[in-house]
């Protein structure tokens, strides 16, 4: 009877779960590709995410904020910079001399007057636009969306950002791709206005105003990996996941701490049940 | 059962306080020495799952409200926050969202089983009523807390939700007008939503505490469903089943633990961690898992204010449930027929969260579109969820009421004893060949 | 607690248990409920420590070409006042002159200063009494006085009269160069 019912709990659980993971549109779904912080043991790739920055940094941040991104995040532990002679990412030189580069937008408590300044650690990242209707009339209409916590906003969502970045293709004949839009066979959406083929063939995905936005040599990494395109997506992708959940390699330790705990904690509570139990009939 | 007392104080202070106020004997008399059936099996372990549940929400929401921002400005971000810069923010939060699905989870197990065993059936109406209350109070709190983060889900969800009301005839529009506190879901709505979901869990505590005194009048119902006739038949609370309810609490809280890290999204929606946008809404607009059901049979109605009664009416009918089973029966393991039916309804609440879940135009039978009956398509989930919503009303009013009247239950035990001993598996050797010694 | 099994399950004590394993089961499970409940209860403690933007907030820099001679500058850091003091020689000397002076916290005046920097006293704008901020110029000693219990600071920062214990604090800063200033 218990076996029973955990069993037709535990599908139960599985139906209900179902839908939680099921895209909407007719987007494909994201290309298969392994990242190192996948799995319950699964760590950030430092070097990944340092490329991956930098990718964002030379490319992506022309058009796309990360507005809940502090430079000191950089070089917070598990972060691409992150230096152990540094346990407050605030001294850490690196993180320092990377916001010392962009010029950040303050008041001279002195005059009031709006001046600019160098940046600190304990700055934002700071946006390409000044509000949204700036960035909009910049991108043809389009609102980049900020990257801070993208990998959690889409399903799947570093094989997403992997797959979005390296999927453009050439819009199939008898798609009518409009001004300023790019046809992508993994983004969100339905194409089937602009389709003049046969019902029953739309093609999947939905168009995208951003150009593809990678290309290979486009970003020189220190390390000397060679930067071609696919690399590129998958550094930046990485970069996104960490950038959404800086705290997953802690959680994950936590976690097992935790895992290993509870199982011998439960271990220990059914002997004692049934010591318990043991001269009861029940 | 209740009324007459073991506790005998054994110290100066214990006799002192006994006298003026008697808390150490109702903690004694209730969560010790309680003569509880010796028969429970592990669904009956639920009831402490949830209290577990009840206090996690508790103290993490109480946490959770220190860092938090009630404002559609800084609500997103504050939330971001928690999860990035506050200590073990992370893990507080992570807890939180996945301990309401945890909660949702063992509640519906509980209500399952007290379907099943009848433990709703005199003497304790009251006590199924008030499990009722508090099922309506964690509706209302999980739907609130739902919209606090101020996600794409979030906001559209409580748009969803607070426009049901606008179905009510001739005050519909003054009452979401009212909720909001406006012309739309804004700041004003979330202030309020913020204020009721810190309030609620708290009600939720308080109707606990009465649901508990209500379980320890009659005492609980087992498996059998037979009156307990003697003290044979029982054990003390303690140390009996706290350490069983203290296992399964710890396997339960293994499956809360897996999600909390290393899934711990999984039961949320992607779109939420988009900021609140009142221009966009998301493709596709599902609330919670464990509103699925309900959403089903509001969609099911392809009328405004039918849907929103039928929805609502799914709920009222659970409480009057003891008046509708007309079986002295309790348990359905003596009732065959009723257990057949009872997994029939276990399947039919499966359907419509699955339903929930899918664009009513999905087909329920891939490929297969000819399945069609004048305009509609039978083979669509919205038929799927008529069907399946159909069955969850008739079983409550037709098959329980005329069930209890026709069928022919099986032979009842004597005492929760008897069938126990006469289980060689469970009887310990010696036991069930010489019950009488056993004094 | 078998004594309050009333008859129930009168054997829990049969031949054959051992009692030591029984109790030793029993002890670890508890210990483990208690273990549990210590691990998970640091988190929920340690959430209230300041979080990882306020740390990032905490230093400031600071002009010092803002503060004329014989005035003073305060400025917020870490949520506190912070007083930036540019000393006239007058009361350098009479610092100084107060060094084998009795009071309560005695302290050297070139202790409280920079080396070569006398004229810049940086403190921590609470009074050590109970946390007010004392007024500029203010008390007996021409240094500082606390309206709330009456407290007297030389032009040092030195307590001299009054319920504080302590001399107004120091803070950890750093010149940056002849005009600027970090604290923190």
């Amino acid at each position: 009877m218990l076996r029973k019912g955990i069993a037709l709990a535990a599908l139960g659980l599985a139906i209900l779960a179902a839908p939680a993971a099921q895209a909407a549109g007719g987007a494909l779904p994201p290309k298969h590709v392994e990242f190192s912080f996948e799995g319950p043991f699964g760590k950030f790739d430092q070097a990944e995410l340092q490329r991956g920055y930098k990718v964002y940094r030379e490319v992506c941040s022309a058009c796309h904020s990360m507005n809940l991104m502090y430079f000191r995040n950089l070089g917070q532990k598990g972060g691409p910079f992150y230096d152990a002679k540094y346990k407050n990412p605030n001294d850490n030189p690196y993180v320092k001399s990377i916001a010392k580069d962009y010029q950040i937008k303050d008041i001279d408590s002195e005059t009031g007057d709006v001046i600019e300044r160098p940046g600190t650690s304990a700055d934002k990242f700071p946006s390409p636009f000044p509000n949204e209707a700036a960035a909009r009339a910049s991108n043809g209409g389009a609102l980049p969306p900020d990257l801070s916590v993208m990998a959690k906003a889409r399903h799947h969502g570093p094989q997403y950002i992997y797959s979005l970045l390296t999927g453009y293709k050439n819009p199939p004949a008898g798609l009518k791709v409009g001004v300023g839009q790019h046809y992508n066979p993994y983004m969100n959406g339905d194409v089937s206005a602009a389709w003049s083929g046969p019902h029953d063939k739309v093609p999947p995905g939905g168009f995208i105003a951003m150009a593809p936005p990678l290309a290979a040599g486009q970003v020189t990494f220190d390390d000397g990996t060679k930067s071609t395109l696919d690399q590129q997506a998958k550094d930046v992708a990485a970069f996104i996941a960490w950038a959404s959940e800086p705290k997953m390699e802690e959680r994950k330790a936590f976690g097992m701490a935790a895992m290993i705990y509870l199982f011998i904690f439960a271990g220990l509570l059914y002997a004692s049940y049934r010591k318990i139990w043991k001269n009861v009939a029940h | 059962m209740s009324g007459h007392s073991n506790y005998e104080p054994k110290t100066g202070i214990e006799r002192w306080l006994d006298t003026r106020l008697p808390v150490v004997r109702l903690a004694y008399d209730s969560m010790i020495d309680f003569p509880t059936p010796k028969n429970l099996n592990y669904w009956w372990t639920f009831g402490g799952i949830l209290a577990v549940c009840l206090g996690i929400q508790l103290v993490t929401g109480i946490v959770l409200a220190m860092h938090y921002v009630p404002h559609v400005d800084h609500a997103f971000a504050s939330v971001e926050r928690i999860m990035r810069d506050v200590n073990y923010g992370w893990l507080i939060r992570y807890m939180h969202a996945n301990g309401a699905s945890m909660f949702f989870i063992a509640v519906y197990i509980h209500m399952f089983r007290g379907l099943y065993y009848g433990s709703y059936k005199a003497p304790r109406e009251v006590l199924w009523i008030l499990g009722c209350v508090i099922y309506l109070l964690m509706m209302a709190t999980a739907f609130m807390g739902y919209v606090l983060p101020w996600g794409q889900m979030s906001f559209h969800g409580a748009v969803v939700i607070t426009n049901l009301f606008g179905a009510l005839p001739v005050v519909g529009e003054a009452i979401t007008t009212w909720l909001w506190g406006g012309f739309a879901v804004d700041n004003p709505t979330l202030n309020r939503f913020f204020s009721l979901h810190f309030l609620l869990p708290f009600m939720i505590a308080g109707v606990v505490g009465l649901h508990i005194w209500a379980l320890h009048v009659p005492g609980n119902n087992n498996p059998t469903g037979v009156n307990v006739k003697s003290k044979e038949d029982t054990v003390p609370f303690h140390p009996y089943y706290t350490v069983k309810d203290g296992f399964a609490i710890v396997v339960f809280l293994i499956l809360f633990a897996t999600f909390v890290f290393y899934n711990p999204n999984a039961l949320g929606h992607a779109d939420n961690y988009i900021p609140g946008n009142p221009l966009v809404t998301p493709a596709h607009i599902v609330p919670e898992w464990y509103f699925l059901p309900f959403y089903a049979i509001l969609r099911a109605v392809p009328d405004k204010l039918g849907g929103v009664i039928l929805m609502f009416g799914a709920i009222a009918v659970l409480f009057v449930l003891p008046w509708l089973d007309t079986s002295k029966v309790r348990s359905m393991r003596y009732r065959p027929t009723a257990k057949l039916y009872f997994f029939i309804f276990l399947l039919a609440c499966l359907v419509l969260g699955y339903c929930g879940g899918q664009l009513p135009d999905n087909h329920v039978i891939p490929g297969l579109s000819t399945f069609k009956l004048g305009d509609a398509d039978l083979n669509s989930m919205v038929w799927l969820s008529r069907v399946a919503t159909l069955y969850y009303f008739a079983y409550f009013l037709v098959v329980l009421p005329v069930l209890g009247l026709t069928e022919t239950p099986l032979p009842l035990p004597e005492s929760i004893s008897e069938p126990v001993l006469s289980h060689p598996a469970n009887a310990p050797a010696g036991a069930a060949a010489s019950p009488e010694k056993r004094g | 607690m078998a004594d309050t099994v009333a008859g129930a399950n009168p054997d829990t004590h049969a031949a054959g248990d051992d009692p030591n394993r029984r109790d030793f089961i029993h002890i670890a499970a508890a210990v483990a409920a208690g273990g549990a409940v210590a691990g998970l209860a640091w988190p929920f403690i340690d959430q209230m420590n300041p979080s990882g933007d306020t740390l990032a907030l905490a230093s400031v820099e600071f002009d010092l070409t803002k503060v004329e001679e014989g005035q003073q500058v305060t400025i917020k850091w870490r949520g506190k006042p912070l007083f930036i003091r540019n000393r006239t020689g007058a009361e350098i000397a009479k610092a100084i002159g107060d060094d084998s002076a009795s009071m309560p916290d005695p302290q050297k005046d070139e202790d409280r200063h920079k080396p070569g920097k006398a004229q810049w006293l940086v403190l921590v704008g609470t009074c050590t009494h109970l946390g007010c901020v004392p007024t500029f110029g203010g008390g007996d000693y021409g240094g500082w006085f606390c309206p709330c219990h009456g407290s007297h600071y030389d032009v040092s920062g030195r307590i001299r009269k009054g319920p504080a214990p302590k001399n107004l604090a120091v803070p950890d800063y750093t010149f940056l160069s002849d005009t600027k200033v970090k604290v923190g």
